[in-house]
């Protein structure tokens, strides 16, 4: 990426010892400009990053976060009477891990295979296409918090249109509790999420195609290849780039994801993420120290995730 | 025949994404509809007009003060971060120095960031700023987010502008400052929106930070609210004016997002698929 856009320079200013005065004073005023941001950031990213990371070596309390000892790595992993206890032992924070895991992989898969088909179908030229790909873009205008309401409105048990369009079709026989039945509870939470990014991942696949070139379509279309093979062969190599980095951004989301669940099915066991999690020994029971152990095992765990599948799927980030 | 089989098979799966895009909030604007005793029953058009819930719900909560807020927090996060933002994009995009590249690394890192990892030492941070329970402890926090990526969206856009533009007023001795203001900020002004309107909505969305940093209904934002509109008990929520809500705070945002269609999707693509 830095290196694309930085157009020859004149040759002149390598050259002479003025033009390297010149590029200095230019170095300069780029940190001039550069400074309020940096300072912002270091500010509000920086400091609460390493703040949490302090914390997660002591027993603060949310009640008075002034006054706290430090207790190493007790939060983690510590013997106490004879056993271990801490987050590295705790059964709920390995739930929420493997809960997150879990939606990650099946969400992403979802809205890419959603997304591609969308997008598939609004490459094509059809009569109103201006109009769908802008109804497209709804579910992404919407709200996290109001889109997770109207779902929840849609899958209530007694009067939702889900169940009554369900069984109209007579796909059920009685009603099903989507949001307070621990068995449906993941499986409304995924159909929301992918309701709502779905789109987002066709816009990014719709733009990939776009830049496709025509000819090798024309060429795959003369020589009378199927369209499934072409697909294969030619569109998923070709968009792969971009479909990398989509895939990332979605799953940069789904690994912290707290509205949507924290609002569909609050605090449950069996959609707790490690997002919900970490806020709820933060928050609710005012447990600063743990909870910030838990933010900083969090925060390494995508950081993980994400330089893993960066190497495995060897992502360029400049690639153009 | 056989191609007309297919043109039918696709104009049903057409019928299918428009529905699928369309019609959870079209079923929220009819059940907004509706008085609380018609609510347990389906119904696929709107059979009245009744406005009794965007009525109630202005009055059974501070919802005008909670729009306000959401309104506040947004803007001031906006005009905050293009400010910043537009200055440092073009030391980015267009000053060669040392450390540049992996300065657009860590920015693009940051804005990636999972907001709960800060959450306590952000808390700490409000606490100590005297900030708790006031908006601006939201204007604050949304930067995490909202700066990286406006740095990051106004530097690709930046750097599609021509450089013999600031090379003549280089040659003219016009100073880096001038520059900006004078001539990428007047042709910059379509990917500002763009990206102003990005970081509008990612603030008017934002719900994690705004559950945390505020306590009391009067500073809460619009997301909270609508989340914790609650009912006598968990099996009797309002939904109708839970829907009503909705609506008011959806209405506007698609209404941008449909006006401003083809610049958000060059943002979101610029951010992304070249990112």
């Amino acid at each position: 990426m830095p290196d694309n856009a930085q157009r020859q320079l004149p040759e002149s200013r390598t050259d002479t010892p003025a033009a390297s005065g010149l590029e200095k004073t230019r170095a300069k005023t780029a940190w001039l400009f550069l400074a309020p941001t940096l300072v912002t950031l270091l500010l509000i990213a920086l400091w609460p990053l390493l703040h949490t990371f302090v914390f997660s070596f002591t027993d603060a309390s949310l009640a008075d976060l002034s006054a706290y000892r430090f207790i190493g790595f007790d939060n983690y992993l510590q013997r106490l009477d004879g056993e271990w206890v801490g987050l590295l032992t705790d059964d709920g924070w390995w739930r929420a891990v493997r809960n997150t895991l879990f939606f990650t992989v099946v969400s992403v898969t979802l809205e890419t295979i959603v997304g591609m088909a969308i997008a598939l179908v609004l490459h094509q030229t059809f009569p109103g296409r201006g109009i769908v790909r802008a109804a497209v873009l709804i579910p992404w205008a919407v709200p996290t918090i109001v889109s997770t309401k109207m779902w929840s409105w849609m899958m209530n048990d007694q009067f939702g249109v889900i169940n009554h369009g369900l069984m109209a079709l007579g796909l059920l026989s009685e009603p099903l509790a989507w949001t307070s039945d621990p068995d449906l509870m993941m499986a409304s939470v995924l159909m929301v999420d992918v309701w709502k990014a779905a789109p987002f991942m066709a816009l990014l696949i719709l733009a990939a195609l776009q830049m496709l070139p025509a000819d090798c379509y024309e060429a795959a279309r003369v020589d009378g290849i199927h369209p499934v093979k072409v697909f294969f062969k030619v569109t998923l190599p070709l968009i792969r780039p971009a479909l990398m980095v989509a895939v990332i951004f979605r799953a940069m989301d789904a690994l912290r994801v707290f509205d949507v669940i924290y609002v569909l099915t609050s605090n449950n066991i069996k959609t707790m993420t490690m997002a919900i999690y970490v806020r709820q020994q933060l928050v609710e029971f005012q447990m600063t120290g743990y909870g910030s152990a838990a933010s900083t095992l969090l925060f390494m765990i995508i950081a993980g995730c994400i330089a893993m599948y960066i190497a495995l799927g060897r992502v360029r980030f400049d690639a153009e | 025949m056989k191609k007309f089989f297919g043109r039918l098979a696709f104009a049903v799966l057409v019928t299918v994404i428009m529905l699928y895009a369309v019609f959870p909030f079209y079923y929220a604007i009819v059940s907004s509809m509706k008085p609380a005793s018609q609510l347990f029953r389906v119904d696929y058009f709107p059979s009245q007009w009744y406005w009794g819930n965007y009525v109630s719900v202005f009055r059974e909560q501070p919802f005008a003060a909670n729009i306000l807020n959401s309104v506040l927090v947004a803007t001031s996060v906006v005009a905050l971060s293009l400010l910043l933002g537009v200055t440092a994009a073009y030391a980015l995009a267009r000053i060669r120095f040392k450390g540049r590249g992996l300065l657009l690394a860590t920015i693009l890192g940051v804005s990636m960031f999972p907001q709960v990892a800060v959450l306590s030492g952000m808390y700490s941070l409000i606490k100590a700023l005297g900030l708790y329970n006031k908006l601006p402890a939201l204007s604050l926090s949304y930067m995490l987010f909202t700066l990286p990526f406006t740095v990051w969206l106004l530097t690709t856009f930046m750097r599609g502008l021509p450089q013999e533009l600031e090379d003549a007023a280089t040659m003219d001795g016009a100073s880096p400052w001038v520059i900006v203001t004078r001539i990428f900020i007047p042709l910059m002004w379509p990917a500002m929106v763009t990206t102003g309107l990005l970081a509008f909505i990612a603030a008017w969305n934002e719900f994690l930070f705004a559950l945390t940093f505020t306590l009391t209904e009067d500073v809460r934002t619009v997301p909270v609210a609508i989340a914790l509109i609650s009912g006598a008990s968990e099996h009797e929520l309002p939904w109708g004016n839970i829907m009503a809500a909705s609506v008011i705070v959806t209405v506007p945002v698609v209404a941008l997002v449909l006006i401003f269609r083809r610049r958000i999707v060059s943002g979101l693509t610029a951010g992304a698929v070249k990112g």
